[in-house]
């Protein structure tokens, strides 16, 4: 019953739709190039004019405040309300999110703070942060190993391809890259400039052209030159589209057919994003298997806390982390110094 | 993971209807579960507190609705609070009195200016002005390609060199001065908002072309670390306004309204997809709903439009109203329907849908669905037209003919023709539509008025009784909620 429901809901919504829609258009007057919306010419102010800043000033002075305060609490055993709110603040600012901070703060509760609030809050997000980060370079014997690269849009795919693929040239590893992003105006121009700059080898095609085939390509290059990985680039998609997920996990079994086998998927994750990192992590990884996070933009202002939910609540541990834009700005996840700067302002 | 905001008010305001006014502690519970939503919203804490302070003193007071639960009260006081900030002292664009109108566009690193560049060209382009861009990111490798690209596929021309930023965006502004451009768009480089360098260029790129419009380029799915990045971008180049993209992604969007708290400057343009024309200006009140979790119908409608074929759907929808619906329709609505993605996932954005609904349509496989369609086609086009004369035997050939059995076929048949009595009741005479399909109706109904900039007189009327029915509903109401307001006189009658 209950599947007919839905689809005549559907249905009458559809065709509520379709009827409003056809009436508001019979009656929209033709946009003619005069009817502009209404004037508003801003003087060119003198840029900086900053009138509310006062009040900023003070909202958000208090985010610093609070990252050195939880530091100065010196209490020991039990913590109190106050304490608690001041953890709660730190771990909201930071992006951790509502449940991780409330479990956080439970357990907080739970075990007291024998060593002092800043450890005891460190501790806790440590056990966290457990997960097996080792990178798996090596596939079966006779096939090629794959890293697949995942992503929504403008978090850094192809930039952190780059960066990694001159970490494998590094360690002496001959790499072929696969412009597998076809969808992006120039996406393969930029991963193409990296192979130069790198001097890894690369694989792509036009524009519109079919990533499934890009990547089969790719493996069949590195085969037959004797390339030890292939990094394979994949469009920006948004987590939240059936078809482009779908499309995802072709790519993603066309790379894991003889001659290719995945090794590692990682979602590249941009630290800026707030709560919806961890749908992400989540319909990618039922879409493509993800098996690591590469974490970047961690040096701007962005705390990256998410990725604490996400290790907790899926168990995808972040291996990468980018800190700047020079190529070698892409390095080891080390969680101390995560957990640390975390709660350092 | 998280029920909508409203429908966990509506749980707690059950022991508050007996009361006439709202008291301190019931608003500090309902306040409290705001605070949780606005914070998975990624609004961030500082502007948490502020606005629920704003909130407090909107409900402080104030006698109990005759109309609404106590829950719905709250809702709509927050709701009313989220459209006031997100769409006061709303910008409008215009043009400058002696062309070009100069728009500077900046962000961090990956919010998408670029591809909102050629957006909003393309936006100017389609209001008939001549836009001009300029590619003055210099620093991302292949970024002036995409410019160039993306210029190309809408036809607008795209100026740049390689010198350096400020040379080429004042040259681009010279250029297209010279060339008689209405509006031109300067692309810069994403920058980190604690790079100082980076920021004095930018800065120098704005006091080399003085734009009369300066855009934030900023992220939908951004976290608590909206407020730094547009506070150092406002106090750098004083902002116009605010460019948000991505909004196609499932995230609620509470960056906006954190950017808005803390530099006071409205969002201008929303973003909503991939494809170029998908852009336009931004609706405070679909935001307010958005950040609420109260579904969103008019993403759901958007999506419906693009995947549906209208007329299948319309010629569908008119014969179910009028009674004569038959498999064949449904079949036709079905794959329509599975077109747009899952049910769980379209159920989703349903506001008002209990979470009994939301589980079973999340539990509906494709192989159920393949179930049904097999058994449909397995029919004859007269059975599909008169189910009534399926009898017996032709029910063990169709069970048969679709490898089910004969109980599945009954299942459906009878499924069918109770779907088809309820239809012939809400388009018969007594225009009551109860239930979800009232609701939905009059949502989307609610929210194409407010699209609408013109409505046709008569129109007006129905659409503001609508909207007066759904607005008592928004909250996803309790049954006996929808009764009173469901009585919606569906459009067709118009």
């Amino acid at each position: 019953m209950i599947v007919l429901i839905i689809v005549a809901v559907l249905v009458v919504l559809a065709g509520v739709i379709v009827v409003v829609r056809r009436r508001s258009r019979r009656v929209a007057a033709p946009r003619v190039r005069a009817a502009m919306p209404e004037v508003l010419v801003r003087d060119v102010k003198a840029r900086p004019d900053l009138g509310d800043v006062a009040t900023l000033e003070r909202r958000l002075g208090s985010s610093r405040s609070v990252f050195e305060r939880v530091r100065a609490l010196s209490g020991v055993g039990a913590l109190s309300e106050d304490q608690l709110a001041i953890v709660e603040e730190v771990l909201l600012r930071s992006d951790v999110g509502v449940a991780t901070t409330n479990e956080v703060l439970g357990e907080l509760r739970e075990h007291g703070a024998p060593d002092g609030v800043a450890q005891a809050l460190r501790n806790s997000l440590l056990a966290s942060l457990g997960a097996d980060r080792s990178v798996s370079v090596r596939a079966s014997a006779g096939r090629v190993p794959v890293w697949l690269f995942v992503g929504v849009n403008g978090v850094g795919k192809t930039t952190s391809i780059g960066k990694l693929a001159q970490r494998l040239v590094n360690e002496g590893k001959s790499v072929t890259l696969a412009a597998g992003d076809t969808f992006r105006a120039a996406a393969a121009e930029q991963l193409e400039q990296w192979a130069t700059r790198t001097g890894a080898d690369i694989v792509r095609a036009s524009e519109g052209a079919d990533p499934g085939s890009v990547v089969h390509d790719a493996l069949g290059r590195a085969r037959a030159r004797g390339s030890d990985i292939v990094l394979a680039d994949t469009a920006g998609r948004r987590s939240n589209s059936t078809n482009l997920l779908d499309e995802l996990a072709k790519i993603r079994r066309v790379a894991d057919r003889e001659p290719g086998e995945v090794v590692e998927t990682f979602m590249v994750l941009d630290a800026t994003t707030g709560q919806n990192a961890l749908n992400q992590a989540r319909e990618f990884l039922a879409a493509a298997a993800v098996t690591g996070i590469v974490l970047t933009k961690l040096d701007g202002t962005a705390r990256g806390g998410i990725v604490i939910a996400i290790e907790r609540e899926l168990a995808i541990p972040v291996k990468f982390v980018g800190i700047g834009e020079g190529v070698d700005d892409l390095i080891v996840f080390d969680p101390q110094h995560f957990v640390d700067s975390l709660l350092d302002a | 993971m998280f029920d909508a905001l409203s429908e966990r008010l509506e749980r707690i305001s059950g022991s508050l209807r007996s009361r006439g006014r709202l008291s301190e502690s019931d608003v500090d519970e309902a306040l409290g579960e705001v605070r949780s939503a606005l914070l998975e919203a990624d609004v961030e804490l500082g502007v948490v507190r502020a606005f629920l302070d704003a909130v407090r003193e909107r409900l402080s007071g104030e006698a109990l609705s005759q109309s609404l639960s106590p829950g719905q009260q709250v809702i709509k006081a927050v709701h009313e609070q989220l459209v006031e900030v997100l769409g006061s002292s709303a910008l409008k664009v215009t043009y400058a009195p002696k062309p070009p109108t100069v728009i500077l566009l900046a962000g961090l690193q990956g919010a998408g200016k670029t591809t909102a560049a050629a957006k909003l060209a393309m936006w100017f382009k389609q209001q008939g002005r001549q836009a001009y861009l300029v590619g003055a990111d210099l620093q991302r490798p292949a970024a002036l390609e995409q410019l160039r690209v993306l210029g190309a596929q809408i036809g607008v021309d795209v100026f740049s060199e390689s010198s350096n930023p400020v040379k080429v965006a004042k040259k681009g502004v010279a250029e297209a001065t010279r060339l008689g451009r209405d509006v031109v768009i300067i692309d810069t480089a994403g920058r980190l908002a604690i790079d100082d360098a980076l920021m004095r260029e930018v800065r120098a790129i704005s006091d080399a072309t003085s734009p009369h419009y300066t855009f934030l380029v900023i992220d939908a799915v951004t976290g608590q670390d909206a407020v730094h990045t547009a506070k150092s971008f406002h106090e750098t180049l004083a902002l116009s306004g605010m460019i948000i993209t991505k909004l196609d992604y499932d995230a609620r969007g509470g960056a906006v309204l954190s950017a808005r708290g803390v530099v006071g400057r409205p969002v201008v343009f929303a973003s909503t997809g991939e494809r170029l024309a998908d852009f336009d200006l931004f609706h405070p009140d679909r935001m307010a709903s958005r950040i609420l979790g109260m579904g969103d119908v008019m993403s759901l409608i958007e999506q419906a439009e693009q995947t549906m074929d209208p007329d299948v759907v319309a010629q569908s929808a008119g014969r179910m109203m009028s009674g004569t619906f038959t498999l064949d329709d449904f079949m036709a609505q079905l794959n329509q329907v599975r077109k747009m993605g899952s049910l769980g996932g379209i159920m989703k954005m349903m506001p008002g849908v209990t979470k009994e609904m939301r589980s079973a349509a999340s539990n509906v496989d494709e192989g159920q669905l393949n179930k049904i369609e097999a058994i449909v086609n397995s029919m004859t086009k007269r059975e599909r037209r008169e189910p009534v004369i399926i009898d017996g035997s032709r029910r063990t050939r169709i069970a048969k003919g679709s490898g089910t059995s004969v109980s599945a076929v009954n299942q459906l048949l009878k499924q069918f023709g109770e779907m088809r009595k309820m239809m012939r009741q809400m388009g018969g005479a007594q225009p009551s539509m109860p239930g979800p399909m009232g609701k939905m109706a009059s949502l989307a109904a609610r929210a194409q008025a407010q699209r609408a900039e013109s409505v046709p007189p008569g129109f007006e009327s129905l659409a503001a009784g609508m909207s007066a029915g759904a607005t008592s509903r928004v909250a996803g109401g309790s049954k006996n909620k929808k009764k009173k307001g469901g009585r919606v006189t569906p459009p067709k009658q118009r």
